[in-house]
């Protein structure tokens, strides 16, 4: 132990003297492009997020224009589109592009790149004690085969027949078949390219962080000081390392069937009036290799944001987190079980009741960790005194929200409920609110938690404050009602309901739910307009430490150069959450436990 | 022109909040940023209460407006669907519990322990007695759940009763088809190599097998009320799934490997009318899951009826054999003759 101890220490001084001696030879190329500072990556990566989110967001607005008012044209749409939006309104087939590819960047390449890529990069070596990331290369590159995984995911926007358009799933034989759908032509194979060179940054990046956080914390931060943050990003790290390459071999299994003739998802098949020569493979198979990542990627997605809530909670209440080692405990069992429940996304596929029943047991178990980590944040509110700042507002609300969203995780997980709720809008209303608004909150709590620490400014506080009621009532009005719709069954994947004797009394309904996201999606934008107008121009950080938290990464200079301290790191002496303790507002984790001070 | 107003609109009101805002920020700096920021504090404080009063007053009237539009008041259709709705009902309340606690908790602590001069905040790093109680509360109520639920699931999913009748259904791009065993309650083998487009033998059937000689096809679906049904599911070309939301059914077609459920159908179409109190009233099956461009519109109908409308419908319709064997001869042209026969003989 003590050996790698000593070669770290060598490979960081060294690191750290050539850095500070290049810092002013720094070209653009190498400061802002292909930077190997883990701080810049985070940037870009957020930066990148910002813009996929944009996107993806445009997106959801266009195809809720079709939802809400299908009767109605909108000329604009037809200028900016073409042949996609033929008189003004969208086509079938580039709908369901639309929503396939809002499925997909927001899942993939803002909530798992955006989130755990900005985060894990910007928090890990600060937060641990480490100049930079176990590998500052490898890190450089998981950014760079991300940013080309984007080119090609926006580059099949552009091809004639469309980008892929069978739901983000990409179930075959609907996207195994080019005759059966326009976006399973050449856009799916440029989705499945892109997928792999994504999943093969993400390998990277998880490998690079669970080896940082292993080898390359200071002297005395052992595992129990870690700050919570840290703890879920080592959780969220495994996961990925775990389960995306199975994706990456469902993908590559799809690409073969699709191009080499192979029949590994294909059997009986009669489509477009062709009999297809493929005969003894599985359709189901296929869900079994995506869900076996699909699931454990919504905990990918909501782990780094159950982790920075945890931190701001803590800090703006001052006091410590509830129950750490239960809150470390039930990340740990969330993690496990997370591996361990991918098939009740397939309880109607015609499962064996038998298995089904096992996954029942295993999906509801999961409940148990997360109302653990719900009861522990609302214990760190009791009795605190709470600040709140935009990060404290979001994390409340993310709170609120993961409570709303899991609890209806118990009626899908059961599978005598989900044989009524499956692909119902109940299920749109349970993943948005419990995995798509619940991290979004974490990463808006995180980006203005930490602004300061990436820019040395601080965001524009009142307009932070207007984004989050917006953002919060906004996210509520549209979810909520959706419950309803899919109480009365109204399948999700729908271009029209009007011919439907079932469905089409949800019209007005899905009409307001449009108006409302339309505003949620401009209150997105000034989020956006802060955040660079914050940039450049907001109110400078005077202190180093804004929040007057106890964690490493306040510790650093207000901008942090590469190496992030300029002398020797500080040593940890204890735990991250001592808030309000003996009678002192905050004891840094730097500082010695004290003759006299009282053990926890 | 509406539209451009409706632009115009919103990038003033968008300019009008980033200069408040950015004034605001300046002002705050001008009257000290303490004091300001506890102005904001008590602010945000009172907010976060009325976000839960409004909210609490919100959920009730959102439920207000749309229970009546789900399918709950109504009752299942299915005899077997209303355990599901027990269940349903039961999950509900527990849940909502869990809610109204939880979330009125979170914003009343919020509000309670907002920021005060003269607090300090307690340091309370952990108890493992609460700790202990609220891991066994929850995972003895989720045992209940899961307990009730497999008893539930494993009855929906378990054999059908042996007088059941057999309905097969089979989902392409993007419809249905039916198909009826016929009196020898026997289905003829398919096999999709015999897809046939011109000859109209578009389910594949294998006629060389006589069981299939007395099949019927249909477009709807007629059911006998009260009678189980179980139903095969198939689908030709992409995965499809056969969605009742009014018998709370649902189970996916999948290419090569075929499906099934059962239910009993509760009521009539005629008496779903007078229960719904909408005469236009069908039971509809939809298409739950994607399929293509035209999966919206992949619609089919189950038309529910007493025993006696159900027998004489069915007698009134022709096996499947017969339209299709007469089609042939009626315009016996070599070629399409052919074109039956050859993949015929092919198969065998």
């Amino acid at each position: 132990m003590s050996s790698i101890a000593t070669s770290t220490d060598i490979h960081i001084q060294h690191g750290h003297e050539a850095h500070s001696g290049q810092h002013h030879h720094e070209t653009f190329l190498t400061k802002y492009i292909f930077s190997q500072d883990h701080k810049m990556i985070a940037k870009q990566y957020l930066v990148t997020g910002i813009v996929w989110a944009f996107i993806g967001g445009l997106f959801s607005v266009i195809f809720r224009l079709q939802l809400g008012f299908p009767e109605q044209t909108f000329p604009i749409l037809e200028s900016f589109l073409g042949k996609w939006a033929p008189g003004g309104r969208l086509d079938p087939e580039f709908y369901y592009a639309l929503v396939t590819m809002h499925g997909t960047i927001l899942i993939f390449f803002v909530l798992t790149a955006g989130l755990s890529g900005t985060f894990a990069n910007l928090l890990i070596p600060l937060q641990i004690g480490a100049r930079d990331m176990a590998s500052p290369f490898l890190n450089m590159l998981s950014y760079w085969i991300f940013f080309l995984a984007s080119v090609v995911m926006v580059s099949s926007l552009f091809v004639q027949t469309g980008p892929a358009s069978g739901g983000w799933t990409v179930y075959p034989p609907l996207s195994a078949l080019g005759d059966a759908m326009d976006g399973s032509k050449i856009g799916m194979d440029l989705w499945l390219i892109s997928m792999a060179l994504f999943i093969i940054s993400q390998l990277m990046a998880g490998l690079n962080y669970v080896t940082t956080i292993l080898n390359l914390r200071t002297k005395g931060m052992s595992m129990t000081r870690l700050p919570l943050t840290i703890w879920a990003l080592l959780f969220t790290a495994i996961l990925g390392i775990l389960s995306f390459p199975v994706l990456l071999s469902a993908a590559i299994l799809l690409l073969f069937d699709r191009n080499l003739g192979t029949s590994f998802f294909l059997s009986d098949i009669v489509v477009a009036g062709k009999i297809l020569p493929n005969e003894g493979g599985s359709a189901i198979l296929y869900q079994h290799l995506f869900w076996f990542l699909g699931h454990p990627e919504v905990y990918i997605i909501i782990l780094p944001s159950m982790g920075i809530v945890s931190e701001v909670l803590s800090v703006n209440s001052r006091k410590p987190i509830f129950g750490y080692l239960a809150m470390v405990g039930s990340l740990f069992v969330i993690c496990i079980l997370s591996l361990l429940v991918w098939a009740h996304h397939m309880f109607v596929t015609g499962l064996n009741p038998f298995l089904g029943g096992i996954f029942v047991l295993l999906t509801l178990l999961i409940a148990v960790p997360s109302a653990i980590k719900v009861f522990n944040w609302l214990t760190t509110l009791w009795r605190g005194n709470i600040r709140f700042t935009p990060a404290m507002l979001f994390a409340i609300g993310f709170v609120s929200m993961f409570i709303s969203g899991g609890l209806t995780g118990i009626f899908l997980g059961n599978a005598s409920l989900d044989i009524h709720l499956h692909d119902t809008y109940f299920n749109i209303a349970h993943f948005h609110i419990v995995m798509g608004v619940s991290a979004f909150f974490g990463m808006f709590a995180g980006v203005y938690h930490w602004f300061p620490k990436f820019f040395g400014r601080h965001m524009n506080h009142p307009m932070a404050f207007i984004h989050f009621w917006v953002t919060l009532i906004g996210a509520y009005l549209i979810f909520w009602p959706m419950h309803y719709e899919g109480f009365a069954g109204m399948p999700r994947r729908y271009y029209d309901y009007s011919s439907w004797e079932s469905f089409k009394m949800f019209n007005g309904l899905n009409e307001f739910i449009s108006v409302v996201a339309i505003i949620v999606f401009l209150a997105q934008l000034l989020f956006v307009l802060n955040f660079f107008y914050s940039m450049y121009r907001g109110r400078r950080e005077k202190t180093t430490n804004p929040w007057h938290a106890t964690t490493l990464e306040w510790t650093t200079p207000i901008n942090p150069g590469h190496g992030n301290w300029p002398g020797e790191i500080p040593e940890v002496h204890r735990w991250p959450y001592d808030y309000s303790k003996d009678g002192r507002e905050y004891i840094p984790q730097t500082e010695p436990i004290g003759p006299n001070e009282s053990h926890h | 022109m509406k539209e451009f107003f409706i632009v115009a609109i919103s990038i003033i009101i968008f300019i009008v909040i980033f200069q408040v805002s950015k004034a605001s920020e300046y002002l705050s700096i001008l009257k000290g940023e303490e004091t300001s920021r506890k102005q904001t504090n008590k602010l945000s404080a009172s907010l976060l209460f009325g976000f839960l009063i409004l909210g609490l007053i919100g959920v009730w009237y959102c439920n207000h407006l749309y229970y009546p539009k789900t399918l709950f008041p109504q009752g299942s259709a299915s005899v077997e669907g209303e355990t599901i709705d027990k269940m349903m009902m039961v999950t509900i309340i527990i849940t909502g519990i869990v809610f109204f606690i939880t979330q009125i908790v979170l914003f009343w602590f919020s509000y309670r322990y907002q920021e005060k001069e003269k607090r300090t905040a307690f340091y309370y790093p952990h108890n493992s007695t609460l700790e202990l109680i609220w891991t066994t509360v929850p995972a003895i109520t989720l045992t209940i759940l899961v307990v009730f639920g497999l008893r539930f699931w494993f009855k929906i999913t378990g054999d059908p009763p042996k007088d059941a009748i057999v309905v097969e259904i089979t989902g392409h791009q993007f419809g249905w088809d039916i198909r009826y065993p016929g009196k020898d309650n026997v289905f003829g083998k398919k096999n999709f190599k015999l897809y046939n487009n011109p000859s109209g033998n578009t389910l594949a059937v294998d006629f060389e097998d006589p069981a299939s000689h007395d099949d019927i096809r249909s477009s709807e679906m007629h059911l006998p009320v009260g009678v189980p049904v179980k139903l095969v599911i198939h689908s030709q070309d992409v995965i499809h799934n056969v969605g009742l939301a009014h018998f709370r059914m649902k189970m996916d077609a999948v290419p090569g490997i075929p499906t099934t459920l059962w239910f009993t159908p509760k009521y009539t179409t005629a008496e779903m009318k007078e229960r719904t109190g909408n005469p236009n009233f069908v039971y509809e099956i939809s298409c739950d899951q994607m399929c293509g461009k035209g999966h919206f519109s992949m619609r089919g109908v189950i038309v529910v009826e007493s025993d006696i409308k159900y027998k004489t419908w069915l007698s009134l319709q022709s096996p499947e054999y017969k339209t299709i064997f007469k089609n042939i001869t009626a315009d016996s042209t070599a070629a399409q003759a052919d074109t039956i026969k050859t993949p015929l003989a092919k198969a065998n």
